[in-house]
C-alpha cells in the first residue's frame, strides 16, 4: 500500500512552513482579503435559513449513517451505475488509482485515433491527492486544469492553497502575469474580468477538441447510481457533457444513500462554500446516456487511507467532510499563514485533521497542533464534525506513537514527561525539584517572566511569555504558616 | 482489480466490528436505520402560491436574468421580442419543441438533430423547456427530456430563453427533487449565469457556461 496525499512526506512541519509564509504580507494580505468576503457573504446566507440547525443536523445524521452502512452503499452504488452503462473500478490507493486512469486514459486516446492524449479535468482535490497530474504527464498525457482558480495554480506549478478557491493566494497582476505567459498573449487588460474573458477564450477550444474529461464528484448516490458535481462556472458541465469518455474519481466516503438526500447537501453546501443560496450548475448523471454526452463513463472507487480511519467514532467523523471550505475560513490560524504552511493540499482545519489521518500518522504529524482549538470551525461545518474534539484525539495519538518509538522514548520530551511523572507520584523528590528549578530560572528571569529558555522550551518562550516560579509554593507557605499558627 | 474491490470492503467492515460502540446500528438494516434519521429542516412549502412566484422573479431579478410574462398563445411573440431584443437571428431547438412555441417569421430556427459540436456552436441563442423550478433559490430544473434537449445544447449557445409555466414553481428544493420523475436522466440545475470569484473574490458572471437567460413566464 502506498497512500499518499499529495506531496506530504517532502514537506517540513507546520511551525517551519509557517514561519516563511508569515514573512510573506502579500500573500497574507491576499489570504485574509479571500477568507473576508467569503466569510461574510457566507453569514448572510446562513442568518435567513431559519433551518440551517436542523439541516445541519440532518447531513451529520446521513453522513454518520452512511459511513456504518458504507459496505452495503459502495454496492448499491456500483450494482446501479453498472446498470446505467457505467463501469466501476476500485482503487486501494493512489498508485493503483493513477495506474486504472492512464490505461484507461490510453485505451480511450487510442479509440479515438489521437496521436497525443490530452484529458480536460474539472476541480477536483481528490485528483490533487493523489498526484494525478504528474502521474499523468510522466505517462505523456497532458491534463487541462479548466476551473479558473485550478489553472492558475496548474500555471504556476504551485500548490492549491484553499479547497474551494485554490488559487486566493494570487492577487489579479500575480494571475495576469501568469496568463500572459502561458496563453501568449501580448495585450491582457488587468481587472478580473479580463482575466476570466481570456480564460473563456483559451480553454474553449480544449472544451469542444479534446476527448477525455476527469471529474470527481461531489456526491455519488447510491440508489440510483448518479455522480453529482456541483460548481460555478460551466467548466464542469462541459467536462462532464462534451468528451466522448469520462472517468470519474471518487472516495468512498462520497456516497449518500438516496437521491433526495441532495435536498440537505445542496442546500447547505452552496451557502458554507461561497455564500450564494445556489451555485450556478449543478451536473447529475447515471451512467451513459444515449445520445447525450460521453458514451464511454468510468468511476475509481479509491480509499487512499480512507477504511483506516473507520475504526473510532473520531476518525470517522472527518470523512463526513463535503469540502465547503466554511472551516478555513473562520480559522484564525488559517487565515494568518494561508493553505501552503500545511505542507498538505488539504489545508486549515479539515487538513489539521484529514491530513495526518489518510498518512496513517506517518505525515503532516505537526498539523493536529496547528489550532488554537477555538471551535469557530466546529460552529460553521455544515456536517457537524467536531474538529477541536478531533485534534486533541489525533494529538494523542502523535504522543502515543511518540513514546511507543525508540527516539520518541528518549527524546527530550519523552524523557521528561517520564520524569514529569515519577516526581508527581514521589512529593519529597517533587519538592526537591521545585527547589532546584527556582534556583536555576535565575539565569533566564527577567521583570518576573521567563525568556529565552533552552532546548525545548524555547518552543513556547519564543512567543509567549512564561512566568516564573514563586519564591514560596502553596506547600511550604502552608508548612509555615499551619506551624506559625500552632 | 476484484482484489482492489474485495480489500476495500473488507477493511472496511473489519474496521468497523473493531468499534465497540456501534454493535447496534450494525446489527440493524440500513434501511431501518436510514428511516431514522432526523428532518426537521423545512421540507413543505411555507408560502402560497403566489408568494411563492413573487419570490422566484425576484431571485431570477437578482440573477439579472430577464423576465418576460406572456401566456401559451403568446409564446411565439415573446420569444421574437427577446430575439430582437438581444439583436440575434438564429435560434436552436430541442427536437420535442412544439411547432406552436416558434415564431413563424423573421427568425432562423435550427433543430438539434444531433447536430455536430462545431455546428452547435454556430446558433447564440437556444430555447428549451424545463421540469420544475425552485423559488428559494432561483434554481431551474432541466431533466433533458424532449423539451429540454440534450445537455450540450443548452450549454454551448451564450442566451438561454426558457419556458417557465408557473404551476412549475416551487417553494423549497425538496419538493422539486420530488417532482423529478426520471430520476437516471441527466439532470442540470441552472441558478443565474455561469460565474467565477476566483480572481480576489471579484464576482463576475460568464464564464464557460451561457452568459444570458430569458425566462417566459406563462
Ligand atoms: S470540515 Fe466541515 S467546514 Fe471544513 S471543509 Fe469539511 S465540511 Fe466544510
Amino acid at each position: 500500500m502506498s497512500v499518499r496525499v499529495g506531496h506530504t512526506a517532502e514537506k517540513s512541519a507546520f511551525p517551519i512552513l509557517a514561519h516563511e509564509i508569515l514573512k510573506d504580507q502579500q500573500t497574507r494580505r491576499n489570504v485574509r482579503h479571500a477568507t473576508d468576503v467569503i466569510r461574510a457573504k457566507r453569514a448572510l446566507r446562513v442568518e435567513e435559513m431559519p433551518d440551517w440547525q436542523e439541516l445541519r443536523t440532518a447531513a451529520h445524521a446521513i453522513k454518520t449513517h452512511t459511513l456504518l452502512h458504507l459496505p452495503h452503499y459502495l454496492q448499491q452504488f456500483e450494482k446501479n451505475c453498472i446498470a446505467a452503462g457505467g463501469q466501476v473500478h476500485w482503487a486501494r490507493d493512489a498508485d493503483e488509482a493513477n495506474a486504472i486512469a492512464i490505461r484507461l486514459i490510453q485505451a480511450a486516446a487510442k479509440k479515438q485515433g489521437t496521436s497525443i492524449a490530452e484529458v480536460i479535468k474539472v476541480k477536483t482535490m481528490t485528483s490533487d491527492e493523489i498526484g494525478m497530474n504528474s502521474a499523468l504527464e510522466k505517462n505523456n498525457i497532458t491534463p487541462w486544469e479548466t476551473d479558473l482558480a485550478d489553472m492558475i495554480v496548474q500555471m504556476g506549478n504551485d500548490e492549491p492553497s484553499h479547497i474551494v478557491v485554490p488559487a486566493l493566494h494570487k492577487n489579479r497582476h500575480q494571475v495576469r502575469e501568469l496568463f500572459l505567459e502561458h496563453m501568449k498573449l501580448t495585450e491582457l487588460g488587468t481587472e478580473a474580468e479580463d482575466l476570466t474573458q481570456a480564460a473563456r477564450h483559451y480553454l474553449r477550444k480544449k472544451f469542444l477538441e479534446v476527448g477525455i474529461g476527469i471529474s470527481g464528484a461531489n456526491f455519488a448516490i447510491a440508489e440510483t447510481g448518479s455522480i453529482c458535481v456541483v460548481e460555478s462556472e460551466g467548466n464542469g458541465r462541459m467536462c462532464v457533457t462534451m468528451p466522448q469518455t469520462l472517468i470519474s474519481l471518487v472516495g468512498i466516503e462520497k456516497v449518500i444513500p438516496k437521491f433526495q438526500d441532495l435536498e440537505v447537501f445542496l442546500q447547505l453546501l452552496p451557502r458554507s462554500a461561497t455564500g450564494e443560496r445556489m451555485n450556478p450548475y449543478n451536473s447529475i448523471w447515471t451512467g451513459v446516456e444515449p445520445g447525450d454526452g460521453p458514451q464511454e463513463f468510468h468511476v475509481i472507487l479509491l480509499d487512499n487511507g480512507r477504511t483506516r480511519m473507520m475504526a473510532n467514532v473520531r476518525e470517522r467523523e472527518t470523512l463526513n467532510c463535503i469540502r465547503c471550505g466554511a472551516c478555513l475560513n473562520v480559522c484564525p490560524v488559517y487565515r494568518e499563514t494561508g493553505g501552503h504552511a500545511y505542507g498538505s493540499i488539504y489545508s486549515g482545519p479539515i487538513g489539521a485533521i484529514l491530513s495526518p489521518q489518510l498518512n496513517g500518522m506517518q505525515h503532516s504529524r505537526s498539523l493536529p497542533y496547528a489550532s488554537s482549538l477555538c471551535g469557530a470551525c466546529y460552529e460553521v461545518c455544515p456536517v457537524k464534525i467536531n474538529i477541536p474534539e478531533t485534534l486533541i484525539h489525533l494529538r494523542g495519538k502523535v504522543v502515543e506513537q511518540d513514546q511507543n518509538s525508540i527516539t520518541g522514548m528518549f527524546s527530550q520530551e519523552g524523557m521528561g514527561m517520564k520524569m514529569a511523572a515519577h516526581l508527581f507520584e514521589h512529593p519529597r523528590q517533587y519538592e526537591a525539584a521545585q527547589r532546584l528549578a527556582r534556583t536555576g530560572q535565575g539565569l533566564f528571569e527577567k521583570d518576573g517572566k521567563l525568556v529565552n529558555l533552552p532546548g525545548m522550551a524555547a518552543g513556547w518562550t519564543q512567543f509567549r511569555d512564561l512566568r516564573a516560579l514563586p519564591q514560596q509554593t502553596f506547600r511550604e507557605w502552608w508548612k509555615q504558616n499551619k506551624r506559625n499558627k500552632a | 482489480m476484484s482484489d482492489a474491490r474485495f480489500t476495500v470492503l473488507d477493511t472496511i467492515r473489519r474496521q468497523l466490528a473493531a468499534d465497540p460502540d456501534i454493535k447496534p446500528e450494525l446489527a440493524e438494516s440500513p434501511e431501518a436505520a436510514y428511516a431514522r434519521i432526523p428532518r426537521d429542516y423545512q421540507r413543505a412549502a411555507a408560502l402560497d402560491h403566489e408568494e411563492i412566484l413573487e419570490l422566484f422573479y425576484d431571485r431570477l431579478r437578482d440573477y439579472d436574468s430577464e423576465l418576460i410574462f406572456t401566456d401559451e398563445a403568446g409564446i411565439p411573440a415573446a420569444i421574437a421580442q427577446a430575439m430582437r431584443d438581444a439583436g440575434e437571428t438564429l435560434l436552436l431547438v430541442p427536437t420535442g419543441v412544439p411547432q406552436s412555441w416558434l415564431p413563424t417569421q423573421g427568425l432562423g430556427i435550427l433543430r438539434d438533430e444531433q447536430l455536430t459540436t462545431s455546428a452547435l456552436e454556430q446558433p447564440r441563442c437556444v430555447l428549451t423547456g424545463c421540469t420544475v423550478c425552485v423559488a428559494m433559490s432561483g434554481t431551474i430544473v432541466l431533466e433533458h427530456g424532449a423539451e429540454q434537449g440534450r445537455r450540450a445544447a443548452t450549454l454551448l449557445p451564450d442566451h438561454h430563453l426558457c419556458i417557465i409555466r408557473r404551476d412549475q414553481v416551487v417553494e423549497t428544493l425538496a419538493e422539486a427533487l420530488g417532482r423529478l420523475t426520471h430520476l437516471t436522466a441527466p439532470i442540470t440545475t441552472i441558478a443565474g449565469p455561469s460565474a467565477t470569484s476566483d480572481i480576489e473574490m471579484t464576482r463576475i458572471r460568464g464564464v464557460h457556461g451561457p452568459r444570458r437567460l430569458t425566462a417566459i413566464i406563462l
